[in-house]
């Protein structure tokens, strides 16, 4: 068990900063994600820790040390690679035990362990095959084998099951949750799917353009993210953004939106009044409704698209177009006009011209079911 | 209209579809008889006796077989000597080759260094270069360095001739080697150098041992800088070539059959090893 830290690291290739000054510390036994869209530096940050990338400035600490100038084998650290490297001309059993050889622990010793790592990942029958022999999902097992049997203090995992088919990705995704909440390692974990992040992780750390953008846990990234960035990446569909201002009237602040006004309420607008806003919204955060109301936002429905579980709405309100979420039984014609109710309580406040995500000091409830057609007594009155 | 067009034509165009396959095959026998029928011919002549080699019409089937013109050859003037000069020649070629071209084609293989694309195309222009030239100057430096009619010098110039294939031939095998297995193994325990011997060499040995073998060969059937280095103490092509002229056709026959025989050999046998090794370790 160790804490990773990372203080001001940078890696450049050629005059491209791939990791651009970035600091994370990641607790003792502590699941972190590395989620960010491809070329954002998540890999080779995950690199640079384990020391197969030379840093141009920083420095790492494994367990308190400074791991900085160490070769791989002495940082105490296991790595699933993407392609799995397992080593072709290799048994299961040999691949899996390849590390405690190295470190020349003895063979009964090797033994044990070796069956201790294969039966966790349920591979122990397949001890004596070559990788040839075995099917993706088997060989990503025997990597994950691999990495647990040397009993490393942290696990570093890049994209180990991008190369999955859907299914198994889903399933092994489960799987591996639990086996490392059964291990307690300190595991940071490289992907680009938010999906996965979302599941898995304790925390997030989304990173864009060789920086971390946000680090939470992972209701905080999808519920506040801290800029456009992060709502626009985590999600499906990503968090809907509108081009708004807000003003006072007599009777409390508005949000003026190319597709109409909507009521504040109770909220604190200090920080918002006359400045450029995006209004940053989920889509299964917007209510819908069939009857027009003073603080619903009119939009004419463009697609609808059935999911089984929910059906998506591609609507178009003013100059937005907009993704909203509803239930299954809610099939408006294309081009009928519908009515969305934005609750003020789940709206992001971000800045139009950085991005950033203005905090306005609501408490915003921490989960609520969707709401489809919600009843008119559930309707703020004016 | 159209789909009922292309219904009636798709019948005529199944009659004809396997007319580019016969042709290819047709192809494929054509190149093999022009390679398989002369060494027929030759091990024939070689395995007869010497009235049959003289005899015309040349038998076309092996009735007769005889060692009497293979030992005719052996125990001619210089032959054993020149054979035993050959096989010393192309092994110590190919240890010192493959000792030199190994670690350069894995530099090229695995690290962006300066001048690397540069590097890779001087190796192939050195081929370009035509051995004519530098025959004199070569053997003026020989004499001079005392390593004329050597072995030694024969190797070194077969060396030459050989490194930049075994660069080249190594750098794509290495290349075909996933980093990331060389990249798992250090942060398993290994530092580059047993990385390199417990997990990238014994997955580069097929190809390594397939560049071997061309490398060998390359020695075994260089004729012209064996025949300018050397006066008495000949390789076997040189010393088949300088007698050739004034030899019996037995002699001319048994030669060309030794000449040929080793590389197949060696060919056939490893080339056994070559697949098992690569199907076993298919990715």
């Amino acid at each position: 068990m160790a804490e990773v830290r990372f203080e001001g690291v940078r890696k450049m290739f050629g005059k491209f900063a791939a990791v651009d000054d970035v600091d994370l510390t990641v607790r003792d036994g502590e699941f972190v994600i590395l989620l960010g869209p491809s070329g954002c530096g998540k890999t080779t940050l995950l690199r640079c820790l384990a020391g197969l990338e030379k840093m141009d400035g920083g420095t790492v600490r494994i367990g308190g040390r400074d791991a900085t100038d160490l070769p791989p084998r002495r940082r105490g650290i296991a790595m699933v690679f993407q392609s799995y490297a397992v080593f072709p001309h290799m048994t299961v059993g040999r691949n899996i035990g390849f590390g405690l050889r190295m470190q020349k622990v003895g063979k009964a010793k090797i033994d044990e362990q070796v069956l201790s790592a294969a039966s966790l990942l349920h591979i122990e029958n397949l001890l004596e095959r070559y990788p040839a022999q075995l099917s993706g999902g088997q060989r990503q097992r025997v990597a994950v084998a691999r990495a647990i049997a040397t009993k490393a203090e942290v696990l570093l995992m890049d994209e180990p099951l991008s190369n999955l088919d859907a299914l198994l990705r889903l399933e092994m995704r489960a799987e591996l949750k639990g086996l490392l909440q059964k291990l307690d390692v300190t595991t940071i974990y490289v992907t680009h799917d938010q999906v996965e992040a979302l599941s898995m992780g304790d925390r997030i750390a989304v990173m864009n353009a060789g920086q971390i953008v946000q680090c939470d846990s992972p209701l905080q990234v999808y519920d506040k993210p801290a800029d456009t960035f992060v709502g626009g990446f985590i999600g499906t569909p990503p968090m809907n953004f509108l081009e708004a201002k807000v003003a006072g009237n007599g009777s409390g602040p508005i949000v003026q939106l190319s597709g109409g006004t909507l009521p504040l309420g109770g909220q604190s607008v200090e920080a918002l009044v006359g400045r450029e806003l995006v209004l940053g919204i989920r889509a299964e955060s917007i209510g819908v409704e069939r009857e027009a109301a003073s603080e619903l936002i009119e939009a004419k429905v463009l697609v609808i698209e059935p999911l089984g579980s929910h059906n998506l709405l591609t609507v178009r309100s003013g100059s937005d177009t907009l993704k909203v979420s509803t239930g299954p039984d809610f099939f408006p014609e294309p081009d009928t006009v519908i009515w969305l109710r934005i609750a003020p309580e789940r709206i992001r406040w971000m800045d139009r011209a950085t991005g950033a995500a203005i905090e306005t000091g609501a408490e915003r409830p921490a989960e609520s079911s969707v709401m489809v057609e919600a009843p008119t007594a559930e309707a703020a009155a004016p | 209209m159209s789909m009922v067009s292309s219904a009636e034509r798709l019948p005529g165009r199944r009659r004809t579809a396997w007319i580019p396959r016969a042709l290819l095959y047709l192809a494929a026998i054509l190149v093999s008889l022009w390679v398989l029928v002369p060494i027929y011919l030759i091990a024939l002549a070689a395995f007869s006796t010497q009235d049959d080699v003289y005899r015309y019409p040349k038998k076309l089937l092996p009735t007769n077989l005889s060692t009497e013109t293979v030992s005719f050859f052996l125990n001619s003037e210089g032959v054993y000597g020149s054979l035993v000069r050959s096989v010393v020649v192309a092994v110590g070629m190919l240890i010192l080759t493959m000792a030199i071209g190994t670690p350069a084609g894995y530099a090229l293989a695995r690290f962006a260094f300066r001048g690397a694309d540069t590097f890779r195309l001087g190796l192939v222009s050195t081929r370009a270069f035509p051995v004519l030239i530098i025959a004199i100057p070569l053997s003026v430096t020989y004499l001079r360095l005392g390593i004329d009619d050597s072995e030694l010098g024969v190797i070194l110039a077969h060396t030459a001739f050989g490194l930049p294939f075994a660069v080249l031939v190594t750098a794509s095998v290495f290349a075909g080697i996933s980093v990331e297995l060389e990249e798992a193994a250090m942060t398993l325990g290994c530092n580059r150098a047993s990385a390199f011997s417990r997990v990238v060499l014994p997955l580069a040995l097929p190809g390594l041992a397939a560049a071997a073998i061309f490398v060998f060969i390359v020695s075994w059937n260089e004729v012209f800088a064996a025949s300018v280095l050397t006066l008495r103490d000949r390789t076997l092509p040189a010393q088949v070539l300088s007698t050739l002229e004034g030899s019996p056709l037995p002699y001319k026959f048994a030669g060309g059959f030794f000449l040929l025989a080793p590389a197949f050999l060696v060919i056939f046998v490893i080339r056994k090893y070559v697949f098992n090794m690569w199907g076993r370790t298919v990715r």
